[in-house]
C-alpha cells in the first residue's frame, strides 16, 4: 500500500510530508526531488523505481504530488487516490498552489490522517468529510451523540456520498450533458478517429433522501422498449426534445451512487444522488457522430523561403443554431520570419511564441463556411530535418451534443417527503465542445 | 525557510493571518521559545505553537527535543490540537520509546470516549506509534474498539490490526486478533468488510502458507454482497483479494464473473482494472466453447478503451496492462485499433506505449492505416519515439508478408528525408527485412548505399555492412565500400569490426579474385593488432578455414540462414501469467514479478493463472490441489537455456567411452583430431553465434552454422552432411507413420513399439559405410539398434559413436560393440544401450538426434529421429486424485488437441496397446457410447504427460487432448500415439 504522500513545490522543496509505513524513510523525499523534479529533463514515466522504492506522481500546475512504496501496490488505485486527493483539496480550498497549500497545511494533514489509514484510502468524498472535517475544528465538542453517530454512519455507510435531513424549500435538478468530440482527419478529408467522450454532470438541490432514474436515448434501451410493444416510457419525454433517434453507446462508466448490477441487468441508471454538483456519469461513443465543423488545409511550399497557406472552415448544423469561441490554430515552422494574414471573418494573428497563426471568430451559425489565407515567410536555414508539420487543431463550442445524446427523462421518487416527480424543477443544457480536433495538413 | 519567508513578506500586512506563517519559524533558539509557548497557559497560544512544530516538521527539521511538550499538549477536548499532536507523536515516538510511554494512558481513555470520532482517532493513531515497549498496553483498548458498536470506529480497528501486525506478528497472533479480524468479514457493514479484507490480505501475503484468508463459496459471497455496497476503494481491496481465490469448477467460476462485470461501468480505473484481472483471471476456467466466455469476451474491451480517455498517468498504467491482456488474448481487442493511434499531445510515455500496442495489434486487415500513421510518426520531434516508430514500421513488413513491399517503399521515403537517426534505424530494419525476405528487396540496396556517410551509429553501421557482405555480388563496388570502413578499423565499435571481418571474408568467398589483398588486410588486423578475443578468434578461423578448405569455408560462411521471428519483444508466457495476475499493480506497469522489486517476504509468492476444470469430475477439494502440486511440479527440464553447441560438437571425443577399442586413426588425421580437441574449441567457445557472421538472429542460427564449422574445420574435405540434419529431419518423422501401416498386425498387443529401420546415412555420403537402425525401449533401458554396412572395397574398424547434446539428454551408456573389423559386403547389426542422463539441449525438431559415428577412415555425421515413447518410463502411472488435481493445475493453454484418424480398436485393446508402451490407463468414463481414458506418462527426465483419450463407438476417429507443462512435447506425443495404435 502506499507508504507515504509528499507535496512539493515546483523548487522541489517540500510542503506536505506524510509516511505512513515504516519502510519509507525521510530519503525517499530527497530521492524524488533529485531524480524526477530537478532531473531537468522532459517526464519519460509517472512511474519511477529509484532503489527499489516506487514513486507515482502527478502535477497540478507547478505543485507535485508524489504517493512513495515499497511493495506490490494497485498501481492504478494510487493514482486515483492522487486525482481525488486534489478534488478534495481543490473543494476545500479551491486552485491547488503553493500559498493556499502553506496557508491549509494543517487542514491538509487532518484529511491525509482521515482518507488514508496505514496507506488504504478511505472514504474521500468531499460530502461525507466536509461533515466532520471542518477548518474550525471545534465542532467536535458542540455536537450531539446523535450527530456523532449520523457522521460515522454517513462516512462507512452505503450511502457515503449523502447526508440525511438535507431540506431545500425549491427541489430543483440541473442537468448538463457535457461532450468534447475528438477528431483527427487526415489532409484529404478521411476521418481517421472519431470519438466523442461526454459527461453528464448534475446539480441536485433536492430534499431528503431521493431515488432517481434517468433515461438517455440509449438504442440498447430503446430498442428493447421497441420490442416489448408500448411501455410507459416510451416516446414520452419530459426533458429536452425528442427522442426519436437512439444512439449506440460504445461504453459508460458511472458514479459511485449509480446501481451498477441494476445497470447490468437491466440497463437501468437509478441512483440517490449526492448534494450539488457531481458527475453521474461518463460515456464513450464512436457512431454516427456529428462533426460540427470541417478543416480543409492547402499547404504550399514556394521555394525553401515561402509557404503558403490557405484553411477553409465549414460549419456542419443546423443553421439555427450557433457555435461560438470559434478557434482555429495553424502551426508554422520554426524558422518563420513574417505572416500576412487575410481572413474573411474574425480576427487572426501569427503568435510567434506559440509557432502559430491563431484565428478567432466568436460566432458562427451552421452550415456556413469561412476561410483565411496567409503567406509565411520562412528564413532559410541549413537544418537538414524536414518541419514535422503538425496538424491544424481547433476549438468550438455548440449548443447541442455531437453524438447525439437526448435526455429522455429524469424521475425522482422521495416517498418519506411530501413532494412529487413533478415539483421537482428541472433544468437540461447541452453543450458540445471540442477535444482534440485536429486535421493534418 | 526561505521561501515561507519570502512569502510572508509578499503578503505583507494587509493580508490575513493564514497558516503559512507557522513556515516562517526559522529563527535560532525558536526550540527555546517554542518550549515556553508549548508550556503556556492560553489554549490558543498552545495551539499556535503545536502548528509551528508541524510546520517545522514537515521541512524537515529535527524538533524531537520538544517531545516532552508537545505530549502535555495531548489532554485537550480540541479535536483539532488533539490531532496535530497525534501527528507529531508518530512522527518521533519511535525515536523517543520511553517518552511515548507518556501517551499511553491518554490513549487507553480516548478509546472509551463517548464521541466514536475521537475513539476512531486513538484507534487510528496507536497503531501508527511503532515503539514495541508500548504494544502490549494496547491490544485491550484494540479488542475493545475491533468489537465497538460504531462501524467507523470498527473499520478503523481493522487497519490497526494490520499495522499492530507488521510491528510484533507475534502478538497479534497470540491475541487471537486475526481470528476477531476474521470474523469482521461477516460484518454488516460494507466499509468494515473492506478493511478487514485489505488486512487480511495483507497479512496473509507475508505468511504465504496460513490459510489466514480461508476463502470459501461463503466468504465470497459476502464478499460479492460487499462489493455492492462498498466505497470504491473498499471495491478494489474485495476485487483485488478475490482475484487471489480459485473457484471450484467453471459453474462457479461463471457465477462470480457475472458478478463481477457490473464494475466495468465504474468511474474509478482503478475498480475496473481490477474487475479486469479477476475476469482474465477466471475466464481461465471456462470453456471456451461456451457462450457466456465469448460475451465475456465482447463486454472486456470497451471498458479498457474507455481507460484511454482517464489522464495521462491512469492511460498509461491501462496501456501497460493492455500490452499484457493483448499478449494472452490478441481476440479482446483486435478490432480496436484506432483507438491506441497516438494523438499529437499525448505525453511521451503515453505515446510510446500505445506504439508497442498498434504494432501487437496489427494484422493483414488494419496495415493500411497502421503503416500510414507510422510514417506520420516519423516525422515527429521526440528522437526516441521517431525511431521506435520507424523500427514499428520494419516490425510490420516482418509480421505482415503482404504489407512488406509498403513497408519498405515508406522506409525508402524515410531515408530520402536525410535525418541522420531516421536513416541510420531505417536501415538497421531493413537489414531485417532482408533477412525475412531474401532475394526480394535487393533493389534499394543502391539507396542504402548512398547513405553510408552519414551512419555514425554502431548499429547502423554493423547493419549496413551486413548487407554489403550479404550482397556483394550485386554491388559493384563492394570492396571500396567496406574498404573505406576499413582505414578507421581500430576506432570502430566491437560489433562493427566483426561484422566488418564477416562481410570481407564473405565478399572474398564471393569474388576472390579482386579482394584477396582486402581479405588479408582484414584478417591480419583482427588477428594481430586487436586485443578483442572475439574479434581475434574469429579472424583464426576464418584464416584457418579459408586455408584449409575454401570450399568448406563457403558452406559455413555463406550457410542458409534460419528464418526469424515475426513476433518481438513477447512476455515469456509463465512471466505473462504470472503478470496476468497482477494486473493493475506495480508489477504489470513494470512488466516484472514483484519479487523482482520488492523486498522481504512480501510478493515472493508467484502467482498463477488457474487451469481449465476438468468437464464433470471437478468436485476436488482444492486441498487435494495443493498437496499434489509439488509431485507435478517436477521442472520443465526440456527447456534449458540454449547450449553451446558448436563448443559440444567440437569437444567430441571419438575415441569411445570406454577403451576396449582404441582407436589407431593415421597420423594425418591425428593431427587434426588434436587441432580439434585442443586449441580450436576453447576458441569457438566464446561466442558461438556470432562466428556465421550474423547479426542478432535467433539461437537457431548459430547451431546451424556451429555444425558446419565443426564438420569444415575438422574434417577437411568430408562432404557437409549436416544441413540434411536440420533440412531433411522432419520427412523422417513423416515417412514414420507410412511405413507403420504395412505392420499393421493383432497379435503385438504387449511389448513397447518399435519403429522400423530407417536408413540414416547412405554409403555414398561416407565413403561407403551406411548406417540404418531403430530404437526400442526393452526392460525399460533405451536401445538403439544400428546395422553397419560396409559398401566400400576396404575392411573398415575402430567404429565408435558420439551423440551431440539433445533435448532429452540421451547419451550411449557404453561403447558401440564392433569387435571385428567389418570386411566389404559385410554388415554388423549392433545394439547400443543408451542413457538419459547426458548434457541437454533443446532440439528442433524435440526428438531429433545428431550422432557422429566414426571408423578408421573418417567421421560421419547424420541426424535421425526418435519416436519420444522412448522416453515413457515404467513408473508413470499416475494416482487418480493426483492426475485430476494436475490435470486442474496446468493452465489450459498448455493443452493441445489431436485427431488420430482410422483406428479401429475398442477402447480396451486401445488402452493395453498404450500400456505396453508405458502410456497408462488411470482411469475410464464412459459417457453416452463414448469412452473416455484418462492417460498418463511420465518421461525419463521427469516430465508428467497427462491425456485424455475419447473414442466412440462405431466412429474411427479418435480425440486425444494432451495436457503438460512443457506444451512442446504434445504433439510428439501424439505422434506416438498414432504410431501404438496403428502398430
Amino acid at each position: 500500500m502506499i507508504g507515504g504522500l509528499f507535496i512539493y513545490n515546483h523548487k522541489g522543496e517540500v510542503l506536505i510530508s506524510r509516511v505512513y509505513r515504516d519502510d519509507i524513510g525521510r530519503n525517499a523525499v530527497d530521492a524524488f526531488r533529485v531524480n524526477v523534479i530537478h532531473a531537468r529533463q522532459q517526464v519519460r514515466s509517472p512511474v519511477t523505481n529509484i532503489a527499489r522504492t516506487s514513486f507515482f506522481h502527478v502535477k497540478r500546475s507547478n505543485i507535485w504530488l508524489a504517493a512513495v512504496t515499497k511493495q506490490n501496490v494497485n498501481a492504478a488505485m494510487v493514482f486515483e487516490f492522487l486525482y481525488k486527493m486534489c478534488d478534495v483539496m481543490a473543494a476545500y480550498f479551491g486552485k491547488i498552489s503553493e500559498e493556499n497549500i502553506k496557508n491549509n497545511f494543517v487542514l491538509i494533514y487532518e484529511l491525509l490522517d482521515e482518507i488514508l489509514d496505514f496507506g488504504y484510502p478511505q472514504n474521500s468524498e468531499t460530502g461525507a468529510l466536509k461533515t466532520f472535517i471542518t477548518q474550525q475544528g471545534i465542532k467536535g465538542q458542540h455536537q450531539t451523540k446523535e450527530e456523532q453517530s449520523q457522521i460515522t454512519s454517513q462516512v462507512t455507510g452505503q450511502i457515503g456520498w449523502r447526508r440525511e435531513g438535507i431540506k431545500y424549500r425549491r427541489n430543483e435538478l440541473f442537468l448538463d450533458v457535457l461532450e468534447s468530440v475528438n477528431l483527427l482527419m487526415s489532409p484529404q478529408g478521411q476521418v481517421l478517429s472519431a470519438h466523442v467522450s461526454g459527461r453528464v454532470v448534475m446539480k441536485s438541490y433536492l430534499s431528503g433522501m431521493p431515488e432517481c432514474k434517468f433515461g438517455m436515448n440509449d438504442k440498447i434501451v430503446i430498442d428493447k422498449q421497441g420490442k416489448g410493444g408500448a411501455s410507459d416510457d416510451a416516446g414520452k419525454s419530459e426533458l429536452g426534445g425528442s427522442g426519436k433517434q437512439s444512439i449506440a453507446i460504445d461504453d459508460c462508466t458511472f458514479h459511485q451512487c449509480v446501481r451498477l448490477s441494476k445497470f447490468d441487468s437491466e440497463r437501468s441508471i437509478s441512483f440517490i444522488p449526492p448534494d450539488g454538483e457531481y458527475e453521474l456519469m461518463r460515456y464513450r461513443t464512436t457512431k454516427d457522430i456529428i462533426l460540427p465543423f470541417r478543416v480543409i488545409p492547402l499547404v504550399r511550399e514556394v521555394g525553401r523561403t515561402k509557404l503558403e497557406v490557405k484553411v477553409v472552415i465549414k460549419s456542419n448544423f443546423k443553421p439555427s443554431l450557433l457555435a461560438q469561441k470559434i478557434e482555429v490554430r495553424i502551426p508554422t515552422p520554426l524558422n518563420t520570419s513574417g505572416v500576412q494574414v487575410i481572413c474573411m471573418k474574425g480576427k487572426a494573428k501569427y503568435k510567434a511564441s506559440e509557432n502559430a497563426i491563431v484565428w478567432k471568430i466568436k460566432r458562427m451559425a451552421g452550415m456556413k463556411e469561412s476561410q483565411i489565407s496567409a503567406e509565411i515567410e520562412l528564413l532559410p536555414t541549413n537544418d537538414k530535418k524536414k518541419w514535422a508539420r503538425p496538424p491544424i487543431s481547433m476549438n468550438f463550442e455548440v449548443p447541442f451534443a455531437p453524438s447525439g445524446l437526448k435526455v429522455r427523462y429524469l424521475k425522482v421518487f422521495e416517498s418519506k417527503l411530501n413532494y412529487s416527480d413533478h415539483d421537482v424543477i428541472k433544468w437540461v443544457r447541452y453543450i458540445g465542445r471540442s477535444g482534440i480536433y485536429e486535421t493534418r495538413c | 525557510m526561505e521561501w515561507a519567508s519570502q512569502l510572508c513578506e509578499n503578503r505583507g500586512l494587509g493580508s490575513k493571518m493564514t497558516d503559512s506563517k507557522y513556515f516562517t519559524t526559522t529563527k535560532k533558539g525558536e526550540i527555546f521559545e517554542l518550549k515556553a509557548e508549548l508550556n503556556s497557559d492560553k489554549k490558543e497560544k498552545k495551539k499556535e505553537a503545536v502548528k509551528k512544530v508541524i510546520a517545522s516538521m514537515t521541512v524537515g527539521k529535527d524538533v524531537s527535543a520538544l517531545f516532552p511538550d508537545v505530549v502535555n499538549c495531548m489532554q485537550t477536548d480540541n479535536l483539532e490540537l488533539k490531532k496535530l499532536v497525534y501527528l507529531y507523536l508518530m512522527n518521533y515516538a519511535k525515536s523517543q520509546p520511553d517518552m511515548a510511554i507518556m501517551a499511553v494512558n491518554t490513549f487507553v481513555k480516548d478509546c472509551e470516549d463517548p464521541n466514536p470520532l475521537i475513539r476512531a482517532l486513538a484507534v487510528r493513531t496507536m497503531g501508527c506509534i511503532r515503539v514495541d515497549k508500548i504494544t502490549e498496553y494496547l491490544c485491550e483498548p484494540l479488542r475493545k474498539c475491533l468489537k465497538d458498536e460504531d462501524p467507523y470506529v470498527r473499520k478503523t480497528a481493522a487497519v490497526c490490526v494490520a499495522k499492530l501486525h507488521d510491528i510484533n506478528a507475534q502478538l497479534v497472533e497470540d491475541q487471537g486478533f486475526l481470528d476477531t479480524l476474521k470474523d469482521l468479514i461477516s460484518d454488516s457493514n460494507p466499509m468494515v468488510v473492506a478493511n478487514a479484507v485489505a488486512a487480511l490480505s495483507e497479512i496473509a501475503e507475508s505468511h504465504p502458507n496460513s490459510n489466514l484468508l480461508d476463502l470459501n463459496p461463503q466468504t465470497i459471497n459476502k464478499l460479492l454482497t460487499a462489493l455492492n455496497e462498498c466505497t470504491e476503494w473498499g471495491q478494489i481491496f474485495i476485487l483485488d483479494c478475490l482475484a487471489n481465490y480459485t473457484p471450484r469448477d467453471d459453474r462457479e467460476s461463471q457465477s462470480i464473473c457475472e458478478r463481477v462485470t457490473p464494475r466495468l461501468s465504474h468511474a474509478n480505473s482503478a475498480v475496473v482494472l481490477s474487475a479486469v484481472k479477476v475476469l482474465m483471471k477466471f475466464m481461465e476456467m471456462l470453456p471456451k466453447d461456451l457462450d457466456y466466455y465469448g460475451t465475456l469476451l465482447k463486454k472486456l474491451a470497451p471498458p479498457l478503451v474507455t481507460l484511454l480517455s482517464a489522464e495521462p498517468e491512469l492511460q498509461y498504467v491501462a496501456l501497460r496492462n493492455i500490452n499484457l491482456i493483448v499478449q494472452k488474448r490478441p481476440e479482446i481487442l483486435k478490432h480496436e485499433m484506432k483507438v491506441f493511434f497516438v494523438k499529437y499531445n499525448d505525453p511521451i510515455y503515453v505515446k510510446l506505449e500505445k506504439l508497442d500496442i498498434m504494432i501487437r495489434l496489427a494484422s493483414q486487415a488494419n496495415i493500411a492505416q497502421v503503416l500510414a500513421e507510422l510514417k506520420e510518426y516519423a516525422t515527429e520531434v521526440d528522437v526516441d519515439f521517431v525511431r521506435k516508430a520507424v523500427r514499428a514500421i520494419g516490425r510490420c513488413a516482418i509480421k505482415v508478408e503482404q504489407s512488406a513491399e509498403r513497408c519498405v517503399s515508406t522506409l525508402l521515403d524515410l531515408i530520402q528525408t536525410k535525418v541522420n537517426y531516421v536513416v541510420q534505424e531505417a536501415i538497421v530494419v531493413i537489414k531485417d527485412i532482408f533477412r525475412k525476405y531474401p532475394n526480394k528487396y535487393e533493389s534499394v540496396i543502391a539507396t542504402l548505399c548512398e547513405n553510408l556517410d552519414s551512419l555514425d551509429e554502431p548499429e547502423a553501421r554493423a547493419a549496413m555492412i551486413w548487407i554489403v557482405g550479404e550482397y556483394a555480388e550485386r554491388i559493384d563496388n563492394a570492396d571500396e565500400l567496406l574498404e573505406s570502413f576499413l582505414e578507421g578499423f581500430h576506432d570502430e565499435s566491437t560489433q562493427v569490426q566483426l561484422q566488418l571481418l564477416t562481410a570481407i571474408v564473405k565478399l572474398f568467398l564471393k569474388k576472390p579474385t579482386e579482394t584477396q589483398e582486402l581479405v588479408q588486410q582484414v584478417l591480419s588486423l583482427a588477428t594481430q593488432d586487436s586485443d578483442n578475443p572475439d574479434l581475434r578468434d574469429r579472424g583464426y578461423i576464418y584464416w584457418r578455414l579459408l586455408s584449409t578448405d575454401p570450399v568448406a569455408a563457403k558452406e559455413v560462411v555463406l550457410a542458409e540462414k534460419p528464418l526469424i521471428s515475426e513476433e518481438t519483444d513477447l512476455i515469456e508466457p509463465t512471466l505473462l501469467e504470472e503478470l496476468i495476475c497482477h494486473i493493475g499493480t506495480l508489477a504489470s506497469v513494470y512488466h516484472k514479478p514483484p519479487s523482482a522489486f520488492v523486498e522481504g517476504s512480501r510478493g515472493v509468492q508467484h502467482k498463477r493463472l488457474p487451469a481449465r476444470a476438468g468437464s464433470g469430475e471437478s468436485t476436488e477439494s482444492p486441498d487435494v490441489g495443493q498437496s499434489v502440486s509439488g509431485v507435478s511440479d517436477a521442472p520443465p527440464a526440456v527447456i534449458p537455456s540454449q547450449g553451446d553447441l558448436l563448443g559440444d560438437l567440437l569437444n567430441l571425443d571419438l575415441a569411445p567411452p570406454t577403451t576396449t577399442v582404441p582407436p589407431v586413426p593415421s597420423s594425418m588425421q591425428m593431427g587434426a583430431m588434436d587441432l580439434l580437441g585442443g586449441g580450436l574449441d576453447s576458441l569457438m567457445g566464446d561466442e558461438p553465434e556470432t562466428l556465421g557472421g550474423d547479426l542478432g538472429g535467433s539461437p537457431a542460427m548459430g547451431v546451424g552454422v556451429g555444425v558446419g564449422v565443426g564438420v569444415g574445420v575438422g574434417l577437411g574435405p568430408a562432404p557437409v552432411g549436416m544441413p540434411a540434419g536440420l533440412g531433411a529431419a522432419p520427412a523422417v518423422g513423416g515417412g514414420l507413420g507410412d511405413l507403420f501401416d504395412l505392420g499393421g498386425g493383432v497379435g503385438m498387443t504387449s511389448g513397447s513399439y518399435s519403429p522400423p529401420r530407417v536408413v540414416w546415412l547412405q554409403a555414398m555420403k561416407a565413403k561407403g559405410l551406411e548406417i540404418s537402425g531403430t530404437f526400442a525401449r526393452r526392460g525399460g533401458v533405451i536401445q538403439m539398434d544400428v546395422s553397419l554396412t560396409n559398401k566400400a572395397m576396404s575392411v573398415m574398424s575402430d567404429f565408435a559413436v558420439q551423440f551431440n547434446k539433445n533435448s532429452f539428454g540421451m547419451a550411449p551408456a557404453g561403447p558401440l560393440q564392433v569387435l571385428t573389423p567389418l570386411g566389404p559386403n559385410q554388415t554388423v547389426e549392433v545394439s547400443l544401450p543408451l542413457s538419459s542422463t547426458g548434457p541437454v539441449m533443446k532440439m528442433e525438431p524435440l526428438n531429433n538426434l545428431q550422432v557422429a559415428v566414426k571408423n578408421n577412415i573418417d567421421v560421419f555425421y547424420f541426424s535421425c529421429q526418435y519416436p519420444i515413447s522412448l522416453l515413457f518410463v515404467e513408473d508413470g502411472k499416475m494416482d487418480r486424485q493426483v492426475f485430476l488435481a494436475t490435470w486442474k493445475d496446468i493452465p489450459s493453454d498448455n493443452e493441445a488437441q489431436f485427431q488420430i484418424k482410422d483406428c479401429h480398436l475398442s477402447s480396451d485393446a486401445a488402452s493395453n496397446k498404450l500400456q505396453g508402451s508405458n502410456i497408462f490407463t488411470v482411469a475410464k468414463r464412459t459417457v453416452e457410447a463414448q469412452d473416455m481414458l484418462y492417460q498418463s506418462i511420465k518421461l525419463t527426465n521427469g516430465i508428467w504427460v497427462l491425456a485424455e483419450l475419447r473414442i466412440q463407438t462405431g466412429n474411427p476417429n479418435y480425440t486425444l487432448s494432451v495436457k503438460c507443462r512443457a506444451p512442446e512435447v504434445s504433439q510428439y506425443v501424439s505422434q506416438c500415439y498414432e504410431l501404438i495404435l496403428k502398430n
